[in-house]
């Protein structure tokens, strides 16, 4: 953990409340976000439980399984689940605005703008914690290769229609939300932790309740106390006061609560099946008993998802993170052409180009993640600053320089006096980038003056004529701050096509990966 | 109040803190931790859920069905291709004694008996002895396989899925620590039954993708296994840890809260976040360290950067700038303080542009 970040730690445990780690929001928040509290059941894969989903804090859509076991129900509560999520999902499809993308031309190799439309906005999910997430993905992979009874008339289990096309968007979503500096999938626990320390361990931090209770204690307690209620204050029954977020389910509730209420769904069921009438009263209370459960775990992390949605809308927004918002709307609107052009579900493996494309995003992505961070947030480059990859300080004096040339252009000597350490070594000529508007200047490392002071020259952005352009050059008395580390990330080298993939990566994909099988479906479970 | 066995997971998990003295003592001596927390009034909160519990035991008799079938084609394809397939009659010897020291006894006479018949023989839940910081510790792994060319390979197996191949990482780092214990216990007993030889892979077996179909995947264990051994020669041993402590010590849950706090503080623990996922004991000694000031229930990574600013308040001093002369550590903290402060100073002077409140929750 870096070290400005332990500091922070150190003073939430002597203040009894979190501390900012960040003085800006560098997530994008949507206006609209669509909230999904999920519920799994122990020991099985991708079994869930029930869910809360929505995008109204007072009206959560409730889904419940009365019988996770049991096929049938398990395809009517994804069906349903289908219908509410996509319908927010493609909601955002069918308004875009026109866009430019650079493309690399087939015949001559060139790279070449290409009209193409964008998204003008995607959704967004939220979930309680980073095990929600991991949970997304687990059911996209569990969804994405089932067959509808119209793809595949001989399954003696077909799945609902829209069913495996919410697999494909899942998997999307949680592909994406590997991405650093993402938005389109968040959990709240991620999403708190980045903006405030706790007086607790990062372990601990995984606990939304936990979490909350630190950054927003109730009136008269301390984080810490208010931490430990609910983390573990149990009531009467043994059952805890604060339920986890899930996916996963409290032992105690699943054994002294739910276990019973489930017993006596299939029991009222297999009377049902059994017995002379049809009265099925009996079923629809033992039902309406597991749904009072279900839903009374789900509704307190609800409230706390929102909580949290809540006190992130408090802190004014990054300026960059819309920027990646813009990456994520490209995101979205690829994966949208990708499934109208019928193409089919991601595959179980990624080739290895995909692959390696893949981290190799990642890679960038997390590199202009922390640049951006630190460009919008004072305090998150007092962090930069503090290991010598970026200084600030006041400018002591400006010497005008000029190139050698028959249009001589202006290279001003800048000396810039701060307590920093920066890592420039003498002789190493490296550079060095400020923001001006919004735009890196770059300038070249000179020398250390006899005091520590630091000399730059600056290099561009000072307009084509002899002299600069006003305010391009800082004046003596200015506040800087300079960084060593560039403002926008660049990309690595270009990767083959699939096609053409090294034998030393397993060569070209076979004809085989193409075709999906679905998953073996046995007697005794289930999916 | 019976002792309480070690077990694998326990050994595990003693291996993964060896310096915790607590820990070694307690369950040395055969302690139930569960007990003691529960009276000194921070309860463990681990447990286990019927439905885990049913879909695992449900597993693994279909694993095991058929006279060990399945299981042994298993081992033969991921470990052992080059060998004659196993036959239909697979030898599956009765283990059946009295007693853990019985069970042991008759797994070992087992075990010698299936490595002279050459022939695949599948040991169900065989019992194994193991010393463990001069106590002895009965293991029970779900199944070893005897090769016929007298190789012993232990099976592990567990209801987390193999999705595509692939198990979620920290289930199964989990399971290969518990695996390298078996090894190691299974180690003593081949040195001394010729032609045996215990295999440095196990095999995993877990539900495939959503179904209930078993797969399998050979986990080497190599790097488990001497980590592992290394740790439990490491453990203090028992007889010294309580040689230092004071006469007539006891941890009898019966007594009250205060004199228990007191006995257990009486040896030395080693706390770190770590601990709340792996030992009963862990909120007890939080609540402690929390108390102490210590900054490592802030993390083990927190404490290796603070160096020798052990607490809390030390480590705030110093970045009030207490000390920075003498020790590197504070002088960066203090660097840190005020770079902080300069920020927070810098965005509160910031205009905040207008954020709408949002409506309260009627909830």
């Amino acid at each position: 953990m870096p070290l400005l970040s332990t500091l922070a730690r150190l003073e939430a445990v002597r203040a009894g409340r979190a501390q900012p780690l960040a003085t800006v929001r560098h997530r994008h928040l949507s206006d609209n976000p669509l909230v999904l509290v999920p519920l799994t059941t122990a020991g099985e894969a991708g079994a869930p439980l029930g869910a809360l989903v929505g995008t109204d804090r007072n009206e959560p859509r409730v889904f419940v399984i009365p019988q996770p076991r049991d096929r049938d129900l398990r395809w009517a509560f994804l069906a349903d689940l289908a219908v509410h999520v996509l319908a927010h999902i493609e909601a955002y499809a069918d308004d875009v605005e026109p866009a430019e993308r650079s493309e690399t031309d087939p015949e001559t190799g060139k790279r070449v703008k290409v009209e193409t439309e964008l998204c003008v906005d995607a959704p967004q999910l939220i979930v309680p914690s980073r095990a929600g997430i991991e949970y997304v993905r687990l059911l996209g992979r569990s969804m994405r290769f089932r067959r509808t009874a119209e793809e595949d008339p001989d399954n003696p289990y077909p799945a609902p229609s829209r069913v495996p096309l919410l697999g494909r968007w899942f998997t999307h979503l949680g592909e994406r939300a590997r991405v650093p500096g993402s938005s389109m999938l968040v959990s709240a626990t991620d999403l708190l932790s980045r903006h405030w320390a706790t007086g607790q361990s990062n372990l601990e931090d995984q606990h939304l309740g936990a979490l909350l209770a630190w950054i927003d204690p109730p009136a008269g307690r301390s984080g810490a106390e208010a931490a430990l209620r609910a983390e573990l204050g149990r009531d009467e029954h043994g059952q805890l006061l604060c339920p986890p977020a899930g996916p996963a389910t409290d032992p105690a509730f699943d054994n002294r609560l739910l276990a019973p209420a489930i017993a006596r769904y299939d029991a009222a069921r297999a009377a049902l099946a059994a017995g002379p009438g049809d009265d099925d009263r009996e079923v629809r209370t033992a039902e309406r008993a597991v749904r009072r459960l279900v839903v009374d775990q789900m509704s307190s992390t609800w409230r706390a998802t929102w909580e949290a949605i809540d006190l992130l809308r408090a802190l004014p927004p990054g300026e960059r993170a819309e920027e990646r918002w813009t990456r994520d709307r490209w995101s979205y609107t690829g994966h949208r052409d990708r499934v109208r052009a019928g193409e089919p579900p991601q595959p179980r493996r990624d080739d290895a180009v995909t692959a390696a494309q893949k981290l190799a995003t990642r890679e960038t992505e997390q590199v202009r993640l922390d640049a951006q961070e630190a460009l919008d947030d004072p305090l998150v480059m007092a962090g930069r600053r503090l290991a010598g990859e970026a200084f600030a300080g006041e400018v002591t004096g400006v010497v005008m320089e000029w190139t050698e040339s028959k249009r001589p252009s202006p290279r001003p000597l800048v000396t810039v006096s701060t307590q920093d350490r920066p890592q420039l070594a003498d002789g190493g000529a490296a550079k060095v980038y400020r923001s001006l508007d919004g735009r890196p200047q770059s300038a070249q490392f000179v020398r250390f003056e006899e005091d520590g002071q630091v000399v730059l020259r600056l290099l561009d952005k000072m307009g084509r004529g002899r002299d600069p352009e006003p305010g391009s050059v800082p004046e003596e008395g200015d506040r800087v701050c300079w960084t060593l580390f560039e403002h926008d990330a660049r990309g690595g080298p270009k990767l083959p096509d699939p096609e053409r993939t090294p034998w030393t990566h397993g060569g070209p994909p076979g004809s085989g990966a193409a075709v999906h099988l679905p998953d073996a479906v046995t007697d005794e479970d289930i999916l | 109040m019976p002792p309480r066995p070690l077990d694998a997971r326990a050994l595990a998990a003693l291996a993964a803190n060896p310096g915790c003295g607590r820990r070694a003592l307690l369950d040395g001596a055969g302690v139930d931790k569960n007990a003691l927390a529960t009276a000194l009034g921070s309860p463990a909160a681990f447990g286990q859920s019927q439905f885990a519990i049913v879909r695992g035991n449900s597993f693994e008799a279909k694993v095991k069905g058929d006279g060990g079938a399945e299981l042994l084609r298993l081992v033969h394809a991921h470990l052992d291709a080059a060998a004659e397939p196993p036959g239909s009659g697979a030898l599956v010897p009765d283990l059946t004694a009295a007693g853990p020291e019985g069970r042991a006894a008759r797994t070992a006479l087992a075990l010698r008996e299936a490595t002279s018949a050459k022939d695949w023989t599948l040991l169900d839940h065989p019992m194994l002895a193991l010393e463990v910081a001069g106590t002895p510790a009965y293991l029970e792994p779900d199944a070893v396989v005897v090769h016929p060319d007298g190789r012993w390979t232990v099976v592990e197996i567990k209801s987390f899925p193999m999705i595509d191949a692939a198990a979620d990482a920290a289930k199964v780092g989990a399971a290969a620590r518990q695996a390298a214990v078996y090894v190691l216990a299974l180690e003593r007993i081949a040195g001394k039954v010729a032609g045996a030889e215990v295999g440095h892979s196990v095999l995993l077996v877990c539900p495939k993708d959503f179904s209930n179909l078993p797969t399998a995947a050979a986990v080497d264990i190599r790097r488990e296994r001497s980590v592992t051994r290394r740790q439990l020669d490491r453990l203090t041993r028992v007889e010294e840890l309580a040689a230092a402590l004071p006469e007539g010590l006891s941890f009898d849950p019966e007594r009250p809260a205060e004199e228990l706090a007191e006995a257990v503080s009486a040896v030395d623990a080693a706390y770190a976040p770590e601990c709340l996922a792996a030992c009963e004991l862990a909120f007890h000694c939080r609540e402690r360290a929390r108390a102490a000031d210590e900054v490592t229930a802030l993390g083990r990574s927190v404490r290796g950067e603070l160096g020798a600013l052990t607490t809390v308040e030390e480590a705030l001093a110093a970045a009030a700038g207490a000390g920075c002369a003498e020790d590197p550590t504070a002088a960066a903290l203090h660097r840190a303080a005020r770079l902080r402060a300069e920020a927070l100073e810098l965005a509160a002077a910031l205009p905040r542009p207008h954020v709408p409140e949002s409506p309260a929750c009627p909830c």
